[in-house]
This record gives C-alpha cells, structure tokens and sequence, in this order.
C-alpha cells in the first residue's frame, strides 16, 4: 500500500510539473500575476509529492520489502539500517529519483524564497525548473519505476555491492547531487534571462547565492567521493581522472568559473553574455555528467545498470536541453546590452584570465574524457587517457591560476595597479618563499615539481589571509582595533579570502604527496616492517561474523622510536550474498598524515603488506572543506539578501563617485 | 614474545592466508614480485606505472588487484630480467595489447586533437578576449565636448573642496 502511495505521488508529481511549466510561462507573457502565482505552489507540490514518493521507496528499504524489485536487487534484510536506507540511491532507479528529488527541491526553495528575484525572472526560471523535473519523472515513471513489484517474491534480497556498504554512499551522492543540480536553478536562471532578454546586476544578484549552494555542495561530494575512493579502493590513491571523476570535475571546473564571472557581472555590469554561456554549460556538463554515468558509456563501480533504452532517453534529455540551451543562447544572446569597461590590468581582467584559464582546463578535461569514446566510435582504436596526459596537460593551467590568485586579490576594481599589487604581495612572496624552503630544508630536498606545487600552495594560503590582514591592518593601531575592522569586514571578503586560502591547503597537501613513502613487506608476527618515521608491526589476525559479512582482520602497531602511537586494523570481507570480497585498508591518522596499510596475499613467508607513510595527506580533503566554508561565508553576506537594509555608506559612494567618472574618460 | 604466543601468530597468519586465498582475491604489486635487483625493480616499478590494467578505469598495473594486472606485472619484470631497455619492454607490450595499455597515449594522427586541443582552445579563448575588448572599445564613443567640459567643471569643483 505505502509503495503504491509513493508511485502514485510520483505520477501526481509530474503532472504538477507540467503545471509548473506552463502556467508561470505563459503568466510571464501574458504579464499576469495570479497565472505567475501558481508557479510556486505547483513548484512546492512537486516537491511535496516526490518526497512522499522517495519517503514510500525509504520505508520499503528499511522495512526490506522483497515485493519490490528494486528493494530485492538491492537490499539484504541482514544489512544495517544504514546501508538499507543509502542502498536507496545505491542503483539506478533510486538515484534517479534522488535526482528528482533535488531537482524539486531546488523548484521549492526558489518558490519559498520571495524576494530573491523580480517576479518574471523568477516564473520564467521557475517554469524552466519545472520543465527539468518534468524530463526526470517522464523518465521515472515511463522507463525507470523504483516501485516495480515481483510477481513472486524471493524471501532474501540479492544485497547492495559491497564496495557501496560503506558510511561514503551516505555522504557523497547526496552532496553532488545537490551540486550538479543546483546548478539546474541557475541553468533555469539562464534561460530565463534569455527568454525575458534582459539582464542586469539583479539578475547576477539573484543567481549567485543558488551559484555559491551548488559550488559548496559539489566542491563537498567530490572531496568525500576523493576521500572514499581514497580508503576503499586499497592502494591509497585518491584521484585516478577516471571519466567517471572527471563527470564530476568538469562542472566544478565551469561552475568555479561561473561564480567568479557572475562577481564580475554583478560589481561591474560585464561579461553578462559569457556569464550567460558559463551558466548554459555548467548545467550541459551536470547533464553529461549524469548521462556518461547513468547510461553504461562508461562501466564502472557507478553505474548501476547498462540498459541501452534508458541510456537513450538520458541521451535525449540531455540533447533537449543542452541543444535547447545553447539554441536559446544562439537566438536571444545578442539582444542582450554588454557594458562595463575596464583596463586589461585590473580585478576584472584577472578574473577574465581566470575564467580562460578555468574554461581550458574544464575543456582539457572533456577532451580527456570524451576523445578516447570519440575516437573509438570513429576508427575502432582504442586508448587510454590517463593521469600522465593530466600531468602534462591539467597541471600546468592549474598551476598558472593558482599563481594568479593572490595578484588578483591584490588589483584594485576596473584598473589596477600591477607595481602597486606587486610590492603589496612582497610580504605574502617573502613569508611563502621562506616557509616553504624551511620545509623542503627539513625533508631533505624533494622534486622540483613538488617544491613549486608546495610553495604555490602557500603563496595562495598566505595570501588569503593576507587578504583579510591588509584590509583591516592600520599602522599603529591596537589588535583590538584591527580585530574589530576585520570583524566588520563583509561576509563575502571573508568568503573568497577563505576559499582561496582552503584552495591553498588543498594544493599544500597534493603536493605533499611527492614525499609519501611507500614500503612493500612480507611480515611475521612482531617483525617491524618500516615506513618513513613509523614501523609497523603485525600483531595479531582473527576473524568475525559481521551483519552481513565475514570479516578477516590483520591487527597492527604503529610504532615510532620504539613506543607504540597507534593500533590499527585493516582486514578483507566476505559478503556471500553477492560471493565478493573487498578489502578494507587501515588507516592512523598521525598529525596531518596518514600511516596506510594495505593487505596482501598471505602465503608461508608471511602477510604481504603494502604500506604507506603519507605526510599531511589530509589537507587535501580539509582544504576543500576550509573551501566549502569560505563558500557558504559567502553565501550568508547580507548583500546576497535582496531588500536587506544595507549598512550606510553614502558618504563614501560621493566620494568615489568622481574618480570612477575620471577613469571612464581617461579610457 | 613467548615462544608459544608466536606459534599462535604464525598460525593464525597461517590461517588468514588460507582464508584470504579462499576468497579468490589478487592484489596490487606483492613483495613476493619484486624483483632482488633493486635498479632494475626501480625500472619495472616506473613502466608499470604508465601501464593501464586493461580492465580497470584509470588505474596502472602497480596499483590494480586485477588478475590482468599481476600478470603484466611479471611479463614486465621478466623482459626487464632478460635484458630489455624499458622502451623494448613497452613496446613488446604495447605489440600484444595496443595503444590502449598506455596510461599516456602517443602522440601521433590520431591522438593530435587530444594533445593539441587545450592549446588550440587557450589560444582560442585567448583570441576571444582581445577580440571582445577591442569591440567594447571600438563600442563606446569619446566623450563630446560639452561633456568633456562638464566633467572637467565637476574635477574643477573637486579640487576646490579638497
């Protein structure tokens, strides 16, 4: 009964959303309000509906309900309670309908929030969501029904790959999915830009807080789906460019592109016609995210069913609305007014270099991705794009834009002074310089590569907080008196200069990845092996009953100058449902690092192990949260709340006002 | 350690491998592979790493649990052994399994849009921005005098105050 509730809320929903397209449509033609008004609450019911729907699909996964397929395929009664509620969207009908759900909630939360955009823009966009989630329940209902039943149900479910068992899968799909389609809101926000044909500072105002949800988000899911990667596929590796990574990457890539031109638009009125593209391709390459990983192009641990006919409807939504997107653009792009000038060395320009530098490596990606499809499907060769053609290709741009972060900081709005922002940045250069020859003193030397990645990291860290530190520095004055002007400083400085400085730990622990040590073993029972700084010394093996699994676990010391620091365990599982195994690293978090060990083969010798040293490796993931934060900083600037009263700054707006007129006249 | 208490470790090892061989499961590079020379296992270890398993996403031959994998592993190792140079050793390799068990593809005509494609678009892009910068500019008309002359009576008038 409850299934049948939740299949008939999911058809109920798609017949709301074809409400929620039209009507706020043709209200926005018609310029009629009460038309336009109905938008948000069919916008809000489509919502409500697919969440009684995902909550009915919920209740058949806890209570393992073996009538329907979908819980049979993928669920086991022996499971935690956990893992039956994330084997939800462990497969493909489920995490369409996350998908789904998403995509309303994102229509909902555009209805609920009034005064984030004037009321034509906002129905157009509302209907253009509306049309999203219309594509993804056709899908649902017609091709994809989580609530199939069984004519006979089996009394056991056939269980969830065990890779997916695993506290990752309720963490990661959910943050990216609220990532790729977050940026549907703003692809809507495009379209319907376009449809109005106007554009404006308003329009960037109310497009960049649902531009900041998405970047967060999907900065977020990709670290943790690094970060599981990372200790579930055993070899300590936590980025492979694998399509399926890069799906995720490439919209990363132009969603941080996207934010940083829409700043532009919104202080300055330019760009408004790339801002436009950015927004269209963002969401094309969420779409082509979804569509590489969904359909069975790409075989791998993420897809859940190779069925060509849904692969082909995916195809179709995303030609319907990538072809849709950019034909609008093609159509209505040149009505739209460009202004704001300013001179190539200023805030602006370096924001134009950082979105081609952006806009390159996110094609670099896509070639990446796509050439090796692209040339098979033309000549039948076959070859392999992988982290080496990265190196020589990704890394080079990354590197450019991470040099450019603090000099763009440091330039002045319209026209900047590059002597002035240089001998601003001397003190960042020198503190960078000097910290990062300290440590390279202490390792020892490393590769050139790694030092410059190293010193590149903290150029851009000390130059976030040098961002925050000029602003409220004043010669002289007590800390109590720059503690409070950095205190008064707006949300939205605080937010970039966090992000960047998150972006800088970030890349600090990449590139302190060239001095991890690696060590292979066969060990005996308390025969040390060593790594770096630590020994590891087995001390113990055993084997349990675990839910739904057998477990062998290998029990060892971490040891550093004779005393044990650390205990840890790595085993294998067995889950005879499926009849697979997966090896479970173990993982001591010393500092920042990591001492990592790996199971091998066991044989008469001893237990191969394979392990690893790993110094501050967790910087990586604790830079991009430091990011998300800076983020989410940004995001509560009361600048971003529309109609929020702003603090006085008249007095000042009279004073520049002057100036500003003297540089357009100089230009 | 007691004596006894290590009896009990090694049987238990024992046992794990035992267990562990029942579950069908092979692993990424395994001391029993390395090669004694360590030179030459420096080299295999560097060839392996720009080796694609063939039935993996992305991962090299040193990192992959697949079968596949290990057996690549050894071929590399015993080609190294009999006197190879580490380009002989990837092309006897390439030979039997394509350009495909490359992690790095070769350049060639196939391959020309891949390498050159992130130049081809920087340039591109790159071309795109002077061209719209000089479109704007070409775009905005000078100032007409009389607004040249107002704008120097308000920089007159700003002067005064300050």
């Amino acid at each position: 009964m409850i299934v049948e509730i939740g299949h008939y809320a999911l058809v109920l929903a798609l017949a709301l959303s074809v409400i929620q397209t039209v009507l706020p449509f043709w209200g926005a033609r018609a310029r009629d309000a009460s038309l336009m008004g109905i938008g948000p609450v069919a916008a809000v019911g489509v919502f409500v509906c697919v969440a009684i729907a995902f909550g009915a699909l919920t209740w058949a996964y806890v209570t393992s309900d073996f009538t329907v397929r979908n819980v049979v395929e993928n669920s086991h009664s022996l499971k935690p309670l956990l893992f039956r509620i994330t084997g939800l969207w462990g497969n493909h009908e489920g995490s369409m309908l996350l998908w789904v759900l998403v995509v309303a909630l994102f229509g909902a939360l555009l209805a609920v929030a009034r005064n984030m955009a004037p009321g034509v823009l906002r129905a157009d966009a509302l209907a253009v969501q509306g049309l999203i989630s219309l594509a993804f329940l056709t899908f649902l209902v017609s091709v994809s029904n989580p609530f199939a039943r069984v004519a006979a149900p089996p009394a056991e479910g056939q269980d969830l790959n065990p890779i997916l068992q695993d506290i990752g899968l309720a963490i990661h799909p959910p943050l990216l999915y609220v990532g790729y389609v977050g940026f549907s809101l703003v692809f809507a926000f495009a379209a319907a830009a376009l449809i109005g044909g106007r554009i404006d500072a308003i329009w960037a105002r109310a497009v960049r807080p649902w531009c900041l949800i998405a970047w967060v988000f999907l900065t977020l899911g990709i670290a943790m789906g690094s970060y599981w990667a990372y200790y579930e596929l055993g070899w300590g590796g936590f980025w492979f460019w694998d399509p399926v990574e890069n799906a995720s990457f490439m919209p990363w890539l132009s969603g941080t592109a996207l934010l940083h031109s829409i700043l532009v638009m919104e202080k300055r009125d330019a760009l408004k016609v790339w801002t436009i593209l950015l927004a269209i391709m963002t969401f094309s390459l969420s779409l082509l995210g979804a569509f590489l990983v969904r359909s069975g192009v790409l075989t791998s641990v993420h897809t859940f069913a190779t069925d060509p006919g849904r692969g082909l409807f995916i195809l179709a939504i995303l030609v319907f609305f990538i072809g849709g997107g950019f034909a609008l653009f093609a159509w209505r792009a040149p009505l739209l007014k460009t202004g704001g000038l300013f001179a190539p060395i200023s805030r602006e320009g370096a924001l134009v270099v950082n979105n081609l530098l952006l806009a390159t490596a996110c094609a670099t990606v896509f070639i990446g991705t796509l050439y090796p499809l692209a040339l098979e499907g033309l000549t039948g060769d076959k070859i392999s794009v992988g982290p080496p053609f990265y190196d020589a290709t990704f890394v080079p741009l990354a590197m450019a834009l991470l040099l450019l972060i603090p000099f763009g900081q440091a330039l002045a709005w319209k026209r900047g002074d590059l002597a002035d922002a240089v001998s601003r940045l001397l003190f960042v250069m020198g503190v960078s310089i000097v910290v990062c020859l300290a440590i390279v003193f202490i390792q020892r030397g490393g590769p050139v590569l790694a030092v410059i990645g190293l010193w590149l990291g903290i150029f851009v860290f000390v130059g976030g907080a040098n961002e925050i530190l000029s602003r409220s520095w004043k010669r002289g004055a007590p800390l109590s008196v720059i503690l409070r002007r950095a205190a008064g400083l707006p949300r939205s400085a605080w937010g970039s200069a966090v992000a960047h400085a998150g972006v800088g730990v970030c890349v600090i622990g990449l590139a302190a990845q060239a001095w991890s040590i690696e060590t292979l073993a066969t060990v005996r029972p308390g025969q040390p092996a060593i790594v770096g700084p630590y020994e590891v010394v087995l001390t113990d093996s055993f084997s349990r009953q675990v839910a739904n699994y057998r477990e062998d676990v290998a029990r060892f010391h971490v040891l550093r100058g004779g005393a044990v620091i650390r205990t840890v365990d790595a085993s294998k599982r067995f889950f005879p449902a499926r009849n697979t195994s997966t090896t479970e690293a173990g993982i001591s978090t010393i500092g920042f690092g990591q001492v990592y060990v790996a199971l091998g083969d066991a044989g008469e010798h001893g237990l191969g192990v394979r392990l690893y040293w790993k110094p501050w490796v967790l910087l990586i993931w604790i830079g991009a949260i430091i990011a998300a934060i800076g983020g989410a900083l940004s995001f509560s600037d009361r600048r971003l709340r529309v109609g929020a009263p702003t603090r006085g700054r008249r007095k000042d707006m009279a004073a520049t006002n002057v100036p500003a007129i003297a540089t357009v006249a100089a230009q | 350690m007691s004596r006894r208490g290590t009896g009990v470790l090694v049987a238990a090892v024992v046992g794990l491998g035992v267990l562990l061989a029942g579950a069908g499961v092979s692993h990424a590079l395994q001391p029993g592979e390395v090669l004694s020379d360590s030179k030459l296992e420096q080299r295999a270890r560097g060839i392996s790493l720009g080796l694609r398993c063939l039935v993996c996403q992305n991962q090299s031959i040193d990192d992959s649990d697949a079968q596949v994998a290990q057996d690549l592993r050894r071929v590399v190792r015993q080609r190294l052994v009999a006197g190879d140079s580490d380009a002989e050793v990837r092309a006897y390799i390439v030979d039997r399994y394509g350009d495909f068990v490359l992690l790095k593809p070769p350049f060639n005509a196939h391959t020309l849009l891949l390498w050159l494609g992130p130049v081809i678009v920087l340039l591109c892009g790159g071309a795109l921005v002077l061209w719209g910068r000089r479109r704007a500019r070409a775009g905005t008309p000078a100032l007409s005098a009389a607004e040249q002359a107002e704008l120097q009576k308000l920089l007159d008038d700003r002067e005064r105050r300050v």
